[in-house]
């Protein structure tokens, strides 16, 4: 078991490491900070210092040294914009995000469990087909298009709720109705075929055979079964709370994390956008981790081979 | 004497497609019934859906009664207390029988929960005794194990102490070796026949196996394309059979004594269920077929005690049959 925890947490690094790699290098491959944050008509002087002064001029494999180095000692770097460290304007930005993520992923988890469930229980019904073209539509369907169209039905013509900003809690309606929408239709058609799966299985015949009313046989035969593959994607979209909205918050000029990320890739604040990455890339990592542990607890047979591998 | 289940008439469709067509079967209090023919001429879906357990979108017709009271449509909760309480089956393939995620004390209380009343240490004790009779070592310890740390052969038995556990009047057994090795297989078929001995159960046994079916069945029934076409005393019909189809299975059978012979092979395949031919279902591959065959399809007819064929040239059939022994 210690071994198998050892390679899970080894990967777990590898790819963190790889993500902030990859950011590094794209992101100063990819404009000059200082032209974007001072502007094509500063002096070429003035350039030049704002180049020194963050380190800039230096080659760039001496720069990744540096940023690791940096980071290995607990500093994230400072925002070339403020100079403010780049980790304090993450974590002030989470809050808002998470009001936003949080009651979204309930929301997807009320609506889009139940409802594939249900669709898998009444095959070919009615219900099942209203509930799986609601579904294709709402992950077809782009988040931007789905957030422009709540806006000018319920901001525009019914005068009902905000377009946009953070002043009271009417404002978070529409962006997190945008966000549980797209994350149910995925919910629902995923646990829609697992359910599917499971309750074609000869043990979901046998526990029939043995006399197990059916409303038994769904909750403690075919749930349990079924939950496995739901978990996966559960587990990606607890990976995506703290920078899932990047569109939607820019759609609703919601100040939290993904409104930052924006904002500083367009400026090239190199310090704000690596620290963002790291941040999201931890989460998912997080996140895949409980997956895995929660598989051994939901499969006894993946147990076993965790303790064998 | 009423028999114990009674099924008559039972047919059963998908999207339109009848793949049973017209089924009768008595089965009598503790008998042992073997029911043989090709994958695809019935056999499994016979009982399953005696038992209301085909997909909704099968659509099931005629009767089945159970000590007279019929089954067939019958409320939920009714057919849920026949399941298991009166009617235990046990499937083909273990591996997948059980549930992958539950414990084997879960499984096997569920029955004993729902059939025998049981509550609480009562259960498990009960649980415990189930996997000691049918053979499980250590059982007190292996109640907590799941499905995948037992042995195909183990997980039969413990489908067989499944079975047991709601103390039924009937056990339908669908294909239960096919899926062991030989010699496991000549194991689980001693279980069940000692512990039918032990709780006096009539016994279904729906096999392809026809060696299988002559060892540990009172009865044959023979079924061809969705219906029955002989039923006959075990003895009698592998000594006799008088349905061509029956014939030529168990012509396709190495004699174990007496001179070597050819064995013969049944030419043709068995018709598609959406395009049986008129009358017989047999007769395009039946060396005996006449005109007639393809007029009507022939119905169960006794030719003698506790024998009927569904066959219009049984007479003849039976001629050619002697006609082959002796010579």
């Amino acid at each position: 078991m210690g071994r198998y925890l050892a390679i899970r947490f080894g990967r777990a690094a590898l790819t963190i490491v790889l993500v902030v790699t990859f950011a590094f290098v794209v992101l100063r491959l990819s404009g000059d900070p200082a032209l974007m944050i001072l502007g094509p008509e500063a002096p070429p002087e003035v350039l030049a210092a704002f180049r020194k002064a963050w380190g800039l001029d230096d080659p760039i494999w001496f720069q990744y040294l540096d940023y690791f180095g940096a980071i290995a000692k607990g500093e994230l770097g400072r925002s070339m914009r403020d100079g403010r460290p780049a980790i304090e304007l993450v974590l002030e930005r989470i809050p808002a995000t998470l009001a936003l993520t949080l009651p979204a992923f309930v929301f997807k988890v009320v609506l889009g469990i139940p409802a594939g469930i249900y669709a898998a229980l009444h095959r070919g019904s009615a219900i099942d087909r209203a509930v799986m073209m609601t579904a294709v539509a709402g992950f077809t369907v782009p988040s931007f298009v789905l957030a422009l169209l709540l806006v000018l039905v319920f901001a525009v013509q019914l005068g009902w709720l905000p377009s946009g900003g953070q002043d009271s809690w009417r404002h978070a309606i529409l962006p997190i109705v945008t966000l549980s929408l797209g994350g149910a239709a995925v919910l629902a058609r995923f646990t829609r075929s697992a359910m599917l799966e499971v309750l074609g299985q000869p043990y979901i015949r046998t526990a029939s055979a043995k006399g197990v009313p059916w409303r038994k046989v769904v909750t403690s035969h075919a749930l349990p079964n079924a939950a496995i593959p739901t978990v996966t994607i559960l587990g990606f979209m607890v990976g995506t709370l703290i920078a899932g909205a990047v569109v939607v918050e820019s759609v609703f000029s919601w100040p939290g994390v993904g409104r930052l990320l924006v904002v500083a890739v367009a400026n090239r604040d190199l310090a704000v956008v690596q620290c963002i990455l790291l941040l999201v890339a931890m989460t998912m990592v997080t996140s895949n981790l409980v997956v895995d542990f929660l598989y051994g607890f939901l499969d006894p047979r993946l147990r076993a081979k965790g303790a064998h591998a | 004497m009423t028999p114990l289940v009674n099924i008559q008439g039972l047919s059963v469709a998908f999207n339109g497609v009848p793949v049973l067509r017209g089924v009768d079967i008595a089965l009598g209090k503790g008998e042992a019934l073997g029911l043989v023919g090709e994958s695809g001429s019935g056999k499994s879906v016979t009982w399953l859906a005696a038992l209301g357990l085909l997909p909704r979108h099968a659509k099931v017709t005629g009767s089945v009664r159970l000590d007279g009271r019929e089954i067939l449509g019958a409320p939920a909760g009714e057919l849920d207390r026949v399941r298991g309480g009166r009617v235990a089956m046990i499937f083909q393939d273990p591996a997948s029988a059980l549930n992958p995620v539950l414990t084997i004390r879960k499984q096997l209380s569920e029955a004993l929960v729902l059939h025998r009343d049981l509550q609480g240490n009562a259960v498990k004790a009960e649980a415990r005794r189930l996997l000691d009779l049918v053979g499980i070592p250590d059982a007190g310890r292996r109640l907590e194990a799941y499905p995948h740390e037992f042995s195909g052969g183990q997980v039969q038995r413990i489908m067989i102490a499944m079975a047991l556990a709601g103390n039924p009047d009937v056990l339908i057994a669908d294909e239960p070796t096919t899926a062991l090795d030989a010699t496991i297989q000549a194991q689980i078929l001693e279980l069940m026949s000692s512990v039918r001995r032990e709780f006096g159960m009539a016994m279904v046994l729906i096999s392809h196996d026809l060696g299988v079916v002559a060892e540990n069945c009172d009865r044959v029934a023979v079924m061809y394309a969705g219906r029955i076409v002989e039923q006959a005393p075990s003895n009698q019909l592998f000594a006799d059979p008088v349905h061509p189809y029956a014939q030529g299975l168990i012509g396709a059978l190495p004699p174990l004594d007496g001179p070597r012979r050819r064995l013969t092979a049944i030419p043709g395949t068995v018709p598609d269920p959406a395009m049986m031919p008129d009358g017989c279902a047999f007769a395009p591959r039946c060396a005996l077929a006449s005109d007639s065959c393809s007029l009507a399809a022939p119905t169960l007819a006794p030719i003698a005690d506790q024998r009927t064929v569904a066959c219009i040239r049984a007479e003849a059939s039976r001629r050619t049959l002697l006609g082959i022994a002796a010579e």
